[in-house]
């Protein structure tokens, strides 16, 4: 089904006040009901080549995957197609990107987080690795439906600090996992159920980095009736506030339920199980 | 990297780098940091570096350890933070901030994922993922040397004079708002929106939704943020206001 009907999406990416160069890649498919967000890493311009490998891979790969199928279809193992296609095409760009960055030196050692979201039967499945983020907003209520692979969140996990404390962390920067550093690397993938008004938030570190999450939920609910310009000024505030890093966002609002359309042989087939 | 100055009343006795992975502090011999002196436990405390975070703990002390006069069993040292320790005081200098390294500070790295792999269910330690090798994986900056302290949080450029709305027109004629927040959205949502933003250097006002722009002094606004300026009046969802600056 074509999702632009009921998904309006919003892309926005910024280098910020301080690099020169833009390491973040976003990309948002909205016939298919996909986005993508990534935030590179390497010296040089690696880190933009592999946000960019793994934007347009995952792109089009996935483009590719839900024309043949669609993603709410159940495969043999039980998982929808949507989670079945992330976890195998996260895991090709993984090997992609690790590829590059082996046999070419001037890639050496290049990586990306990366988050996706695919929108299908009033759900979005979500994948992600590094410490890129999906926030909702629900109503009044705002939350970050990733958890980052980072080692803070690793340490607020544990007890040794709270999340308050980790605002003022110096080890923001470092990340547990990540796109094209190993062989191979292990995405995060759940679903979550949509409802109509919801408005979803990809974003870079640039972003949750520079801008406190109460400030964030309140420019989402404020500018809701224009993402284009809420995203204008997510990134503005990221650069009002120092827009040390590269800021990236997508807007991913939902205008109405999506349910997966099903034959009456689907029905039948569900009435037994 | 961070340090603790040691000193007595007035007296500096001591530079401490935090070079390892914890740094104890007591009377006894073994400990980094002896203090000999009977007000101060064997083992009295321990601060723990993680890369470029240092947490303090208490290892049971007889007197307590203290962080600027509060009694801590476990912090999170800042940048000047003071420990006491009886009549003794450690002060903690965190790593200078190095504005001067340019592009590269602050960017993203990855620790080696077999560090990272530990089990979920592993209970919290003092000192958790504290045994991860971290591996720079920029070209730019080999191992742990030129990873730089971030600069310190964000720190907002100094607000700009506080700006204000009075209603002109309409049944709250002569009401007064100010605006203090980030954002603040005018008119009646479904028909005519428009939001002023608060920015370090002024206050703008864009359209956000309906068919009628907000007009400003007689323009109307087209799809850019418009400055705001002192005294100006804005026409919005057939409401007159005008906009001031508060000293």
């Amino acid at each position: 089904m074509d999702m632009s009907a009921v998904l309006e999406i919003v892309t926005l990416s910024d280098p910020g006040m301080v690099r020169s160069n833009n390491e973040d890649a976003v990309m948002a498919n909205p016939v298919r009901g996909f986005a993508v967000l990534a935030d590179g890493m390497g010296g040089y311009n690696a880190g933009e080549v592999a946000s960019g490998m793994a934007t347009a891979l995952l792109g089009t790969e996935l483009e590719k995957a839900f024309a043949e199928r669609e993603p709410t279809s159940i495969d043999a193992a039980g998982k929808s197609w949507a989670h079945a296609c992330l976890e195998a095409e996260m895991a090709r760009v993984n090997g992609a990107i690790y590829q590059a960055a082996q046999s070419q030196p001037q890639y050496a050692g290049m990586g990306t987080t990366l988050v996706a979201g695919v929108f299908h039967d009033n759900r979005v499945t979500v994948g992600h690795i590094g410490d890129s983020r999906l926030y909702r907003l629900r109503g009044e209520d705002f939350q970050q439906i990733t958890r980052d692979h980072s080692l803070l969140q690793e340490q607020i996990d544990s007890g040794l600090i709270t999340a308050e404390q980790a605002r003022h962390s110096q080890n923001k920067n470092l990340v547990t996992r990540a796109v094209g550093i190993d062989p191979e690397v292990l995405a995060e993938i759940h679903d979550h159920a949509v409802l109509a008004g919801d408005i979803y938030l990809f974003c870079s570190d640039g972003l949750n980095d520079m801008v406190e999450d109460e400030e964030i939920a309140m420019t989402l609910g404020m500018l809701s009736a224009n993402l284009e310009l809420c995203a204008t000024q997510l990134v503005q505030m990221a650069n009002d506030n120092g827009g040390r890093d590269n800021v990236s966002v997508i807007l991913v609002k939902v205008k109405g339920e999506y349910p997966a359309v099903r034959g009456w042989w689907a029905r039948f087939l569900a009435w037994f199980k | 990297m961070a340090k603790l100055i040691l000193s007595m009343e007035t007296t500096m006795l001591k530079e401490i780098p935090l070079s390892k992975e914890r740094t104890t502090i007591g009377r006894k011999a073994h400990n980094d940091i002896q203090i000999d002196n009977l007000a101060i436990s064997g083992e009295h405390a321990v601060v723990i570096t993680i890369l470029n975070d240092s947490f303090l703990e208490d290892l049971g002390s007889t007197n307590g350890t203290f962080v600027n006069g509060q009694p801590v069993k476990k912090h999170f040292l800042q940048n000047g933070d003071t420990i006491e320790l009886g009549k003794y005081r450690l002060k903690f200098v965190a790593e200078a901030v190095q504005q001067a390294s340019g592009t590269d500070f602050e960017k993203t790295m990855i620790l080696r994922p077999a560090a990272a792999q530990r089990p979920a269910t592993e209970p919290p330690a003092a000192e958790p993922a504290a045994a991860a090798t971290p591996v720079a994986h920029t070209t730019t900056s080999p191992g742990m040397a030129p990873l730089p302290a971030a600069p310190p949080a964000a720190a907002p450029a100094p607000q700009p004079p506080l700006g204000a709305i009075q209603l002109l027109s309409g049944g709250n004629a002569g009401k007064e708002m100010e605006l203090t927040k980030t954002l603040t959205t005018l008119g009646k949502p479904g028909v005519q929106v428009a939001v002023i933003a608060r920015r370090p250097h002024g206050y703008f006002i864009t359209h956000v939704e309906g068919a009628n722009r907000p007009v400003v002094n007689g323009k109307v606004l087209d799809a850019q943020a418009h400055q705001l300026a002192d005294h100006d009046v804005i026409e919005l969802a057939g409401v007159k206001m005008e906009f001031f600056l508060k000293n």
